[in-house]
């Protein structure tokens, strides 16, 4: 743990040292941090294979490589969002083996064998999928930043409506749930908007479920 | 995070086995908390043991009529299964009330009970906590606590359970099937899983280190009218302030556990047989001896006042 004093010693050698010696800037905080850290060596790695977008890819990481960084910054599949990278929000939502699961709170080496689907494999700018086509014509962003996983989830809560998964707003748990537009706003709230696009993106999926708003 | 080694295995045999033989592992299954928890060095796993593949993924009905839930079936698919649907609703009703859509579709039935408190200071790591550091002081006693428990905390922790699941499941009886690493299995009912947070609050449940959860059984239903009703600072995808899980006969009898009180699915049956004479007597019963905060008082008429509007709802 680092006392008051040794933050101070610290920041004030980022003050005096400035950018001329970087070297007096970084002396001081790891030759405190050196004492208990025991020697570097590298961190654990294993084997995964899965197929990303109808594509096989393997990839050797670092054990603590969550799906979503596999997609990012080694598969460079950027389409897929980090927002809060703790499950809050829903920007890295991705559809793995049919369901939608958000990408930051799972290992990449969990996923051996899985089919991994992201806003890149749903469509391209040439030939988008219906929920991005959707999308557009509705407006459903603005800065667009929780756009993909918002499509993502969208496209996978039709089908889970499809596939009679209940829901907190599902009034009859006997009867097949409908799609409506309070079903449509209860299973997309694992997905933050902070622009508050809601309104347009509830227009966006019904127009793609084919009912009337 | 810290790093760690990892390994998948195939059965609860080689799972415990591996805990066994790995100092300072982990089992991991959907990994929605653990992770989150592992991000913010809260929990340091040296090895992970990957469950998540082991063939516990069913749902069977049992010789007595009950059910009996495999320890990685997903949160959605318990939800959805047609049989919980009909019988079992208030544990549809509790599941589809948590989380989001993503992550009950990661989460499995044992690891929403072995989730961890979201008390702020527990997960603030500048903070004390004498769950996350034992002996360290509660930074929640005298801090912001208006999500805190009421009842059986101590001057340890008051920190709450957070999971909807388990209050349905304490409603309905259910028991949790474990193993040991000597291959030794037991049914523990959840009403002894959870453990008071005393002087040790960092000591959550009776489970052994290395005991796996292989199952959840529920008894024959017993039909009546099943309402979960929580009640959160937003609509969807918020933690309880406070939730009642509620059966409710016909003649007016039934049962009540409540979420958001305390460190379990709050429960006391004795309570119970003052039902038919409407929410305050059972209210009192089931917060008898609370102890509150000047922030977090308002959950004793929130309780009694969310179980008036449940037994009004049941009556139809």
């Amino acid at each position: 743990m680092q006392t008051p004093e040794e933050y101070e010693l610290s920041r004030r050698g980022v003050l005096v040292g400035g950018a001329a010696s970087v070297a007096t800037v970084t002396m001081v905080p790891i030759g405190t941090a050196a004492a208990a850290t025991p020697p570097a060596k590298s961190p654990p790695t294993a084997k995964v294979a899965f197929e990303v977008n109808g594509t096989a890819r393997e990839l050797e990481l670092d054990t603590r490589t969550s799906l979503l960084d596999a997609l990012r910054e080694h598969l460079h599949l950027t389409g897929t969002k980090k927002g809060c990278d703790h499950g809050q929000c829903g920007a890295c939502t991705v559809i793995v083996d049919g369901r939608r699961i958000n990408s930051c709170l799972t290992l990449a080496v969990m996923h051996e064998g899985e089919k991994i689907t992201t806003i890149e494999g749903l469509g391209t700018p040439d030939k988008m999928h219906a929920m991005q086509d959707a999308f557009v014509t509705h407006d459903g962003y603005q800065c667009g930043y929780c756009t993909p996983g918002q499509i993502c989830s969208a496209v996978a809560v039709l089908d889970e409506i499809k596939a009679g998964v209940p829901s907190h707003v599902t009034a009859d748990l006997g009867a097949a749930p409908a799609v409506t537009k309070v079903e449509l706003r209860e299973r997309m709230s694992g997905n933050i908007c902070r622009c508050g696009a809601y309104s347009n993106i509830i227009d966006a999926i019904t127009d793609v479920a084919g009912v009337k708003a | 995070m810290k790093s760690f080694t990892y390994e998948r295995v195939d059965s609860a045999a080689a799972a415990t086995a591996a805990f066994a033989r790995t100092p300072g592992a982990r089992f991991i299954a959907g990994g929605t908390n653990l992770l989150d928890l592992m991000k913010l060095e809260i929990e340091t796993p040296q090895h992970l043991i990957d469950v998540s593949r082991l063939a516990l993924d069913k749902i069977e009905a049992t010789a007595d009529g009950g059910l009996r839930i495999g320890a990685m079936v997903r949160n959605t698919d318990l939800a959805s299964d047609a049989r919980v649907r009909r019988d079992y609703g208030l544990l549809t009703r509790a599941l589809v009330a948590s989380a989001s859509g993503q992550l009950r579709n990661k989460a499995t039935t044992a690891g929403n009970l072995l989730q961890r408190t979201r008390c702020p200071y527990f997960y603030d790591t500048n903070q004390p906590c004498n769950k996350r550091q034992p002996g360290s002081g509660c930074a929640a006693i005298g801090g912001f606590n208006r999500l805190h428990a009421v009842v059986g905390a101590s001057d340890a922790c008051i920190a709450t359970h957070p999971s909807d699941m388990a209050v349905a499941m304490r409603a309905l009886d259910a028991a949790i099937e474990t193993v040991d690493a000597a291959g030794k299995a037991r049914a523990i009912p959840i009403a002894d899983f959870y453990r008071a947070p005393a002087k040790t609050p960092h000591l959550e449940t009776v489970l052994a280190p290395g005991e796996l959860i292989t199952a959840v059984t529920l008894p024959k239903p017993v039909g009546g009218t099943h309402i979960y009703h929580k009640v959160r600072d937003r609509a969807s995808y918020a933690f309880a302030l406070i939730s009642v899980g509620a059966i409710v006969q016909r003649d007016g009898s039934g049962r009540v556990a409540l979420g958001g009180v305390g460190y379990k699915p709050w429960r006391v049956e004795a309570a119970e047989a003052a039902l038919p004479r409407g929410a305050k007597p059972v209210a009192d019963g089931l917060l008898a001896g609370a102890r509150t905060t000047h922030e977090n008082a308002y959950k004793l008429p929130l309780v009694e006042r969310t179980l008036a509007g449940v037994l009004t709802q049941a009556k139809g």
